[in-house]
């Protein structure tokens, strides 16, 4: 990022997340993605005459949620419709929550310790899903959109943030933390690639001290990488044009990720009016401080309190260590940690193996078990198996299921007999007796050149640390 | 509030996708106009101290527990729509984005 001195990056972040109900805002047509298309409509989602919308008790509980994890506070609010053409909506208003919101003032603080305000969270439900046919003659030649109404009335919470960011690495840092309480509080899953969380920024750039610059707003951010990207793009592009005597333009942006540039996607000169007026078939909803207190009550410790929670696992932890606590917590495999340290495994351990064996596609294998994640650290700790056997247990596991030991058995994961390394290393010793000499002299980069070469010779099967105390061991 | 003009009609009528014609703009102006100037009666009340309606009726929080019910089938949907591609509603291609 590289905005001159004096110079800064203002941002706002409007996060929309799908909520995960059974049914969606308004309708009991099923909330879930990947159904066969307009298969989830009925007279209230396809806008229907005569139909009535009648509001979904869970959606308002997620709601509220969100809002009590961000500190907000919950109030009485209201329903309006916001009226625009478009042909996902087919209505031709969505209803949303406008100048009475369910959760008003907030705030979420970040890993670094700043803090950024939340101006608002409201429901509304979702649009449905448009695919855009391009004129290579699918249909009749022409150029033609086809809807799917699935997702139309799915239930959304639109967290709007203060423009309170600084820079495109905490606004990063603030959707990842976000994300992290959504899926916390059971709001959300949180997966940007399949849209249930959505990112919209608002970037401007000012001299400090003077009023904020004209802001634009960027669509299409896919992903915390394109976030970030898109704003580092976008302010340099708005520094680039004011000091050349230029102006920016309000206008809404589209960020293209492969281009990495963004580009005018509408301008907003003539502000959107969208002659929001109270939705008639819907009443006000006022949380009794009741209801309010059974949703907190049922709110578990948000991913702050656990990374505070694991880190005190440690002793004086290192950053490389505090980083893998974070993965861990993002992961949501807290309970693998708990579930080692609770069988005597190190934490520093079960936390590094949790945050890299647990990433990517072990977390979706129902075969791997916290029990069983716990058993096989017990293994390793008590040197029954090599770290890297270890890791291959955990990741068989992962895919198939089964006991620890009976797989360890299974990969001819046998624990070597010392006496089979010490012939090895006896053999090794032999052969390069040059390296062997430096060793002795005290070069230790070369005990790595042994225990590589006794790992090469076993297929991964000694233990390292073994290995190096055999070797010290010799050296006398 | 000042008077109704011809343009705010014009305006809303864009809007809301309604074509009139310029007999039409004039006699729904007159309309508008008179409506508005009812409402408007209201100011003339103390209304200090009265919390805004927020709906007719004095309820709240009617709300429906989150139990899946069964949608339309799928044929009889798409029998609505004024023309099907691969199970979707096709339409004219939309140019931009939603607002």
């Amino acid at each position: 990022m590289s905005l001159p001195e004096g110079w800064e990056v203002v941002v706002g972040l409007e996060v929309h997340t799908e909520l995960r109900t059974a049914t969606k805002l308004f309708c009991g047509c099923a909330n879930a993605f990947g159904a066969e298309p307009n298969t989830q409509t009925c007279p209230v989602c396809l806008g229907l005459p005569g139909s009535l919308p009648v509001l979904n008790r869970r959606a308002v509980e997620l709601a509220m949620a969100i809002g009590l994890a961000l500190h907000a506070t919950v109030s009485s609010s209201t329903f309006h419709r916001k009226n625009y053409f478009y042909p996902d909506m087919p209505k031709d208003f969505q209803i949303s929550q406008y100048d009475r919101p369910i959760n008003a003032g907030g705030y979420l603080d970040l890993p670094d310790g700043s803090r950024v305000g939340i101006e608002r969270a409201h429901l509304e439900e979702d649009t449905g899903k448009s695919t855009h046919l391009g004129g290579g003659g699918r249909i009749h030649g022409a150029e033609r959109s086809l809807v799917d109404y699935n997702r139309s009335g799915v239930p959304l919470v639109e967290i709007v943030s203060a423009p309170d960011i600084r820079s495109a690495a905490q606004a990063r840092a603030y959707a990842a933390e976000l994300r992290g309480i959504l899926i916390a509080t059971g709001a959300s899953d949180g997966r940007m690639e399949e849209g249930s969380m959505r990112v919209d920024a608002n970037v401007s750039v000012h001299r400090v001290g003077e009023p904020f610059g004209t802001r634009c707003e960027m669509k299409n951010l896919n992903s915390l990488r394109s976030l970030q990207r898109a704003i580092d793009y976008e302010a340099e592009r708005q520094y680039a044009l004011v000091a050349s005597g230029g102006v920016v333009r309000q206008e809404t942006r589209h960020w293209d990720e492969d281009r990495g540039v963004t580009s005018t996607m509408r301008s907003k000169e003539e502000a959107d009016d969208y002659r929001y007026f109270q939705e008639p078939d819907l009443v006000e909803l006022v949380p009794e401080p009741a209801w309010v207190e059974a949703v907190r009550a049922g709110l578990g410790p948000m991913p702050a309190a656990r990374r505070a929670h694991l880190a005190a696992l440690l002793d004086e932890p290192t950053p490389a260590q505090l980083d893998a606590v974070g993965t861990v917590v993002d992961l949501g495999v807290d309970d693998f940690v708990e579930a080692a340290v609770a069988q005597g495994v190190e934490a520093d351990r079960a936390i590094a193996r949790a945050a890299n064996e647990l990433a990517g596609e072990a977390r979706e294998r129902p075969g791997l078990t916290p029990g069983a994640f716990a058993a096989t650290l017990r293994l390793e700790q008590a040197g029954e198996l090599s770290a890297t056997q270890a890791k291959a247990v955990l990741a068989t596991l992962a895919l198939a299921g089964g006991d620890p030991v009976g797989v360890a058995r299974e990969l001819g994961f046998e624990r070597m007999a010392a006496g089979e390394l010490e012939g090895l290393i006896d053999g090794l010793i032999g052969e390069h007796p040059d390296e062997w000499g430096r060793f002795c002299e005290g070069d230790d980069k070369l005990a790595q050149f042994f225990t590589g070469r006794v790992m090469r010779a076993t297929r991964g099967q000694a233990d390292g640390k073994v290995v190096l105390d055999l070797l010290r061991a010799r050296r006398g | 509030m000042a008077g109704l003009s011809r343009e705010d009609v014009a305006k809303v009528a864009r809007l809301a996708r309604i074509a009139l014609d310029d007999v039409e703009l004039d006699r729904f102006t007159d309309q508008l106009a008179q409506v508005l100037e009812h409402a408007r009666d209201l100011e003339a009340l103390d209304l200090a101290g009265v919390a805004p309606t927020a709906h007719p009726h004095g309820l709240v929080n009617v709300v429906r527990d989150d139990v899946v019910r069964a949608s339309l089938e799928r044929t009889e949907v798409l029998a609505q729509a004024p023309d099907v591609a691969e199970d979707r509603f096709s339409v004219p291609r939309i140019i931009g984005e939603a607002p």
